[in-house]
């Protein structure tokens, strides 16, 4: 398969009155056309940074891109001006925000909002901007949207406006979408609702879409691989079965097992993570989730571990894959869920130092 | 949108009501008012005063008279000069100050606007420095001394423009820019604090997002929805322009009704301290009304119709 | 890379480490002082403002002569080394008259700042506190007071007063507490539904422990701002109706006095005019600019 999009070793930090925050370091993942990767990971983990980097839009400063590569279609976008960036953004490559309450122009109609792109990408005239709205909104499951296109944010509800942001990103038919925790701060029903209009939509328009979340629940529903990320780091990527039946990093397992699930007894407890992320200004030395890891080695508090590769797909960061590691048991509600899967490699194979 | 505007005249009729009555009471308790029976007065100017409000009449009956007349906009003879009443006097004097506020308007409007957005495109950088100590100094130095300083140097050191008086366009320019200064300054930092605040919204990433340049999402996105505190402040900066012509008009020698007011007030002249006072809330509180209803047309967010901001 | 083997030993979490806080922790007023003094601007008020203070106190002793001692032999002197700021129309030393006018605008500053925020905090902090009809009634009556154009009231207020000091401050704060009054009432209404209020509510303790410990600590920053932006206000008002006429009597000299006498000579002399004048500007302006220095340091919104 085509590949849309390849991150190589992407670094990312802010200049703060208190030093610099190294937000990214190092992230490295590529996406093929039509696939759905999602990234997960806490608030501070580096992932809507990331996504936002993708698209430069980062306020630089105080953001800075301080290394790696972001390929799209095989051409760098990190030097690009804004100017070349422009013809990127909305045409290209499309995001949607976590809240739909402020990321759209209270004093401008929906209908504009969505007409501005059409206008600038496709050079719409004014006229045929309207209908193709209109038939936007149709698509993104609003109903009346003759009359819809001319009203305002105000009078939209919440699922509505992420429908009216779902229709602006897609106006002018991106190749890649990213979807920023698009679904968080709408109502458990809504969500679902969201999240299939986007699949619907993906295989209407061959989108591909990286997807932001905190929710490994949503996860599920909706990516084809994942990478979970850590400290601005991704410390485990793979497909969906391999994180949610084979995860091998600690940090996975906290995450799966802090999920709520129904296929669990009610005898699990739920177990938390302990502790909170590491500050980036200063990060720690060695694996930077050592110090919150019930299962941290010496070695995790002195030296960064490296990736390893579980199978053709599956990645992992950490020192329990070497070698001489202590055979460990991950936590109850995770070792119920493991299964045996038919591609993982014999031994896992060390493919990259930690620096 | 017509039962808006009714329940906000309502609301103005009876702020005016206040108004007018604190103004008649404050006058009568005022030392040596028109209103005592023991009054050292020129006979002709105690014929007019008893003519119009009836002296001898219990306090009530005056009253009474009072609010009647200035119903009928009839704001009653000056108490000093025989000749004179106060609606000669608006109508001399408020055509050269509404000239004079206008321009002063349109001059704080456009510089503080232009000022307050390059100040916020330019945030941290030398423009936005250089145009916020503009703006702290035009905030602190008083319009009257900004006049005096205009007038020492531009006018009467320089001779670039005429020193007083009020008869060409050349007359009206430093009286408009004294009284612009402060305003400017105003909202000059208001639109840049309102510009910054538009700029880290959401919205204005969702339209970087969707690939419009810089410039039109400034003037598309950002300026329109800046506006809208701006666009509350021209109540103010009514009621500034107002009181600022009293001291400038007199600076520079304007026969403005800022002009009379004072010199009324040195001279004691209670009846047209109380009309023009009168009639300036009538100003201040039309125009604080105009400003509401345009802020209802500029934000789609009000209705009209009485409710609040929706969400 | 060769590890050995005994560095893969299980030690599990270190939540002590992971808790552990990298950046030295300030208390909010050093964390205040250390922001406001990265402000330039801020600074440079400051100092203007301690000269500002210190030739008020000592100026007037500064020179032999007195600020109210006519000497009409030496009517509208330029300055000169003897009198440094020139004499007025009655002989008077323009030097000793400014530092006089000094003490009166800043005193007149203060007081009116100090009783808007009695005033003011009473008014808002039982307006507030109360809430429902009572917060309701006061908050109506404030509003009609706050209608009322400041300056027009004013005026109005030292023709029925008559001219004075204590006049003057009267007539500037019967409508000036508003604005506290409705600063307060908002920090006291926004903070009385926030969440650490509740939880020490819910924790049994009182009202006026809850005053003390966290509307009072926390409502400071925004009425210490509002204080330091009332007081060049107040200077500018006193000046303003001091060159109406409305102002102080002689031979109190008030730097709205000064100005207001010296504008008819301007043509020829104007450091009558202008010594009053620079200093209403530089007090203004160094009372305004510690102000925005103090709001923005206070603002925690800012903190990074």
């Amino acid at each position: 398969m085509e590949k849309i999009l390849e991150v190589k070793d992407l670094e990312v930090s802010f200049q703060t009155y208190g030093g610099s925050v190294k937000a990214v370091r190092g992230v490295s993942f590529d996406l093929h056309k039509g696939e759905t990767l999602a990234i997960v990971g806490e608030s501070g983990s580096g992932k809507s940074v990331t996504s936002q980097t993708i698209m430069k839009l980062i306020p630089m400063p105080p953001g800075k891109i301080t290394g790696g590569q972001i390929l799209f279609n095989g051409d760098d976008i990190v030097p690009k001006t804004e100017k070349q960036m422009e013809k990127i953004r909305g045409k290209e490559i499309s995001m949607i925000f976590q809240d739909p309450m402020t990321s759209l122009n209270p004093t401008m109609k929906i209908g504009t909002q969505i007409m501005e792109g059409l206008i600038k990408h496709q050079n719409m005239s004014k006229q045929a901007a309207k209908t193709r709205a209109v038939e936007l909104l149709n698509l993104v499951g609003i109903p009346m949207p003759e009359r819809r296109v001319n009203q305002y944010p105000h009078e939209f509800s919440g699922g509505m406006r992420q429908r009216a942001m779902i229709a602006i990103a897609l106006a002018a038919n991106p190749k890649l979408l990213i979807a920023d925790e698009p679904t968080t701060a709408l109502d458990v029903t809504i969500q679902a609702q969201i999240l299939d209009l986007m699949k619907d939509l993906q295989s209407k328009m061959d989108t591909s879409i990286i997807f932001i979340t905190h929710d490994l629940g949503v996860v599920a529903n909706v990516a084809d691989r994942v990478a979970v990320m850590y400290a601005g780091q991704i410390v485990e990527m793979g497909t969906v079965d391999e994180i949610f039946y084979d995860p091998r990093h600690p940090y996975t397992w906290g995450l799966l097992a802090s999920m709520p699930s129904l296929d669990n007894d009610n005898k699990a407890e739920l177990a938390a993570i302990p502790g909170t992320p590491p500050d980036l200004t200063n990060p720690p030395k060695g694996d930077a989730f050592a110090a919150r890891n019930q299962y941290a080695l010496a070695i995790d508090f002195e030296e960064e571990p490296p990736m390893y590769q579980i199978s053709e797909t599956h990645f992992a960061k950490t020192w329990l894959l070497h070698p001489d590691a202590p055979k460990v048991e991950p936590p109850e509600a995770v070792k119920n869920r493991m299964r045996q899967l038919s591609s993982t490699f014999d031994q896992a194979v060390l493919v990259k130092e930690g620096k | 949108m017509a039962k808006y505007i009714g329940k906000r005249l309502l609301y103005m009729l009876i702020s005016l009501w206040l108004i007018i009555t604190a103004t008649f009471f404050f006058m009568r308790i005022a030392p040596g008012n028109p209103f005592t029976s023991e009054k050292q007065l020129p006979p002709e100017i105690e014929a007019n005063l008893n003519a119009h409000y009836g002296l001898d009449k219990p306090w009530y009956a005056q009253y009474g008279d009072y609010l009647l007349k200035v119903v009928k906009w009839d704001f009653g003879p000056s108490f000093k000069y025989k000749s004179q009443t106060v609606n000669d006097l608006i109508s001399e004097g408020f055509p050269v100050s509404f000239i004079l506020g206008m321009e002063a308007i349109l001059l704080a409007v456009a510089f503080g606007l232009i000022l307050g957005i390059i100040a916020a495109l330019k945030h941290n950088k030398w423009q936005d420095y250089t145009a916020m100590i503009i703006a702290v100094a035009g905030i602190s130095v008083p319009s009257f001394i900004m006049a005096t300083f205009l007038q020492y140097f531009l006018a009467i050191k320089m001779g670039i423009f005429p020193v007083a008086r009020f008869e060409t366009f050349m007359h009206t320019v430093l009286p408009a820019l004294a009284l612009a200064s402060t305003p400017m300054a105003f909202i000059a930092r208001l639109t840049r604090s309102s510009m910054l605040e538009v700029m880290s919204n959401d919205y204005i990433k969702t339209a970087k997002a969707k690939g419009l340049s810089q410039g039109v999402i400034t003037v598309k996105h950002a300026i329109r929805n800046a506006l809208l505190p701006v666009v509350t402040y021209m109540g103010p900066l009514t009621a500034g322009i107002l009181t600022g012509s009293f001291v400038i008009e007199r600076i520079f020698g304007i026969p403005g009704l800022g002009a009379h007011f004072v010199t009324s007030i040195t001279n004691r002249d209670y009846t047209v301290i109380m009309g023009v006072t009168v009639f300036y809330s009538i100003i201040l509180l039309a125009s604080i009304l105009l400003v509401d209803i345009a802020y209802g047309i500029i934000d789609p967010r009000i209705k009209l119709a009485g409710g609040k901001k929706g969400e | 890379m060769q590890i050995s083997k005994d560095k893969f030993q299980l030690v599990g979490t270190k939540i002590s480490e992971a808790e552990k806080i990298s950046k030295p922790s300030l208390s909010f007023w050093k964390d205040v002082f250390i922001r406001f003094r990265k402000n330039k601007l801020a600074m440079f008020g400051l100092v203007l403002l301690a000269i500002l203070i210190f030739m008020a106190i000592f100026g007037p002793y500064m020179t032999e002569y007195d600020y109210a001692t006519n000497d009409l032999t030496n009517k509208n002197q330029a300055p000169s080394s003897e009198h440094w700021f020139g004499t007025d129309d009655l002989g008077r030393d323009v030097f000793a008259r400014t530092w006089e006018g000094a003490r009166i605008s800043i005193f007149i500053g203060v007081a009116a700042a100090l009783i808007d925020l009695f005033i003011g905090v009473l008014w808002g902090g039982i307006s507030g506190y109360k809430g429902g009809r009572t917060d309701e009634m006061m908050m109506r009556f404030a509003d009609v007071l706050y209608g009322v154009p400041y300056l027009l009231l004013v005026i109005l207020l030292m023709v029925v007063l008559g001219q004075g000091l204590g006049t003057m401050i009267l007539a500037m704060t019967i409508t000036g507490w508003i604005n506290m009054a409705r600063i307060v009432r908002g920090q006291v209404l926004s903070l009385k539904s926030q969440e650490y209020v509740l939880a020490s509510k819910t924790l049994g303790a009182n009202t006026s422990r809850i005053m003390a410990k966290h509307l009072i600590p926390n409502s400071m920053a925004p009425i210490l701002v509002t204080m330091t932006l009332t007081i060049p206000n107040a200077i500018f008002t006193e000046a303003f109706l001091s060159f109406i006429g409305l102002g102080l009597t002689p031979p109190l000299a008030s730097w709205g006095t000064m100005a207001n006498d010296g504008l008819p000579a301007i043509r020829y002399y104007p450091w009558r005019l202008f010594f009053p004048a620079i200093f209403i500007s530089l007090t203004i302006f160094a009372f305004n600019v510690v102000g925005d220095g103090l709001r923005d340091a206070l603002d925690p919104r800012l903190r990074k």
